[in-house]
């Protein structure tokens, strides 16, 4: 469970995240859906304590990710496609990783087959492909087996078999009872992979509901998302005029 | 059909587990063992090249056999900055805070294992360096011998300060964040830049961290010579200054870490 309340971050004049608070309820997919920009990236970074925020806060399971005794067993995340050092291995990568956290490194050769990167696991990660880099980034993210997952954008510069892997894969993570969230701009994906979705615009909360309860708002789902956050975009321009 | 949180072990994450971490992080790196086996080969060369050609006819000095430590020292510090602008760079960084957000937990366990790799390279290379530079030596010329005073003190005190330099760049990595700038933070100005303003201001010349190295370290003798202008520090006060400043590019790259975003 993820519980966002209030969660502000400003750069300067941009108000990147704005008093934004839902749930991430376990057993389900939730879909974080906003424009380029919006801030899903920060406010998926503040969840994990690598950001902090102005105002608010983010919980897991309860508690602020600082104060999470073993945090890859609680949570794991996916944030950016490349987040590892181009001249270490996959399984190196890992097994650094699990040290932090006290797992058993067999744990490693079980992600590493589970993502299908046992082949690779002792090559340099740097010549990875993107698909592979995200591979490996889910690895780590399910490397402590937790109950709480958050993927930022897994699906960009996948191919349509290793799109298709990755919504089978959080759709099975959910029904074994996570919390899963996960973030993209593309509602067409979105539809496919999510049971709820937040949607978000300039930082704002624009919806908190089912994929069912959007697509009920227009002729089509894609027009829904396009009225909501075609809303905010003419709301920002007024309030710059 | 809530996922257990059962099978998590007692307490939490510590200093140890994330010592382990940077441990196999600098490990699986091929960078670090050939920085590793330049920084223990180069000055024992080096002694081995020039350890006779300067000594003079009393004797050897043992700080002529520990010239090349400078190299080492350049090496380690590069390779100090590197542990960390490497993870900022690769975005390795974001992985290791969230698998453990307690950020100075993490610089410290960085810490300890730059240091202790940095010093074990710096004492190899230093009684390599000695003994080689005995080997390269004239008929004639009396090789310095473990035994004299201070001779042992000057080779352990060299090897540390590659410690020192280690350490002095991972905390300055850690401030700086981006590889190029702290190598020429580190390198140009610090060591090398130092050295040049070193040349003409005789009065900072002792506490210039290569000068020290060369001159306060390595020395068995005095730390003052009739004529001079100024004194070398002493090796203890000379391995203090450069504790120094290791320990305040180390805070202040704490400091910085614990408020920044990552
Ligand atoms: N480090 C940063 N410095 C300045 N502005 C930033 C920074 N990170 C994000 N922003 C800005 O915050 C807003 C939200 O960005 P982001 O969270 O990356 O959006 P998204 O992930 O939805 O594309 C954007 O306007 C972006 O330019
Ligand atoms: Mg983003």
């Amino acid at each position: 469970m993820i519980e966002v309340r209030g969660l502000t971050k400003r750069y300067g004049s941009t108000v990147a995240v704005d008093r934004l608070s839902f749930d991430v309820p376990p057993g389900a997919v939730t879909g974080f859906l906003g424009l380029n920009g919006s801030g899903k990236s920060t406010t998926m970074r503040m969840i994990l304590s690598l950001d902090s925020p102005d105002a608010g806060h983010a919980r897991i399971g309860g508690q602020p990710y600082l104060r999470l005794r073993w945090p890859l067993r609680e949570a794991g995340g996916l944030l950016e496609p490349r987040a590892f050092h181009p001249g270490r291995s996959a399984r190196a990568h890992l097994a650094a990783l699990a040290a932090s956290n006290a797992i058993i490194q067999s744990r490693v050769d079980e992600v590493l087959e589970l993502v299908g990167l046992q082949a690779v696991a002792r090559k340099r990660a740097g010549k990875f492909s993107l698909g592979m880099a995200q591979r490996l980034g889910i690895a780590a993210a399910l490397l402590g087996d937790p109950a709480v997952l958050l993927l930022d954008e897994p699906v960009n510069g996948l191919d349509p078999e290793g799109i298709r892997w990755i919504r089978g894969l959080l759709r099975s993570l959910a029904a074994e009872g996570r919390a899963v969230l996960v973030s993209s701009h593309l509602i067409s994906e979105m539809a496919l992979m999510a049971d709820r979705l937040v949607v978000i615009g300039q930082g704002r909360l624009l919806a908190d509901t089912t994929v069912a309860g959007l697509s009920g708002r227009a002729p089509s789902l894609e027009e829904a998302f396009l009225q909501l956050t075609g809303d905010s975009a003419q709301f920002r321009a007024r309030n710059m005029s | 059909m809530t996922v257990r949180a059962s099978h998590q072990p007692p307490g939490g994450y510590r200093f140890r587990h994330l010592a382990r971490m940077e441990w196999i992080k600098l490990r699986s790196l091929r960078s670090t063992w050939l920085t590793v086996a330049l920084a223990v080969c180069a000055p024992p060369g080096i002694a081995l090249a020039t350890g006779g050609s300067n000594a003079t006819s009393g004797g050897m000095s043992v700080s002529n056999t520990l010239t090349g430590m400078l190299v080492g020292v350049l090496l380690t510090g590069v390779a100090g900055v590197l542990t960390v602008t490497g993870e900022y760079a690769s975005g390795t960084i974001s992985a290791t805070f969230a698998a453990a957000p307690r950020r100075l937990r993490v610089l410290a366990a960085k810490a300890a294992v730059v240091g202790t790799v940095a010093l074990v390279t710096g004492e190899a290379a230093a009684f390599l360096s000695f003994f080689a530079g005995a080997v390269a030596l004239r008929h004639g010329i009396t090789a310095p011998a473990l035994s004299q005073p201070g001779v042992l003190r000057a080779i352990v005190l060299t090897g540390a300060s590659l410690s020192l330099a280690g350490l002095f760049g991972l905390g300055l990595g850690t401030i700086i964040r981006h590889t190029a700038a702290a190598i020429t933070v580190v390198v140009g100005i610090v060591f090398v830049g130092g050295t040049f303003i070193g040349q003409s201001d005789f009065a900072i010349r002792p506490y210039l961290p290569l000068y020290i190295v060369s001159h306060s370290l390595g020395a068995t003798g005095p730390a003052c010579l009739p004529g001079m202008a100024s004194c070398w520090l002493s090796p203890w006060s000379g391995l203090g200054l450069l504790a120094g400043y290791a320990a305040i590019a180390m805070l202040l790259g704490g400091l910085i870490l614990a408020r920044r975003d990552a």
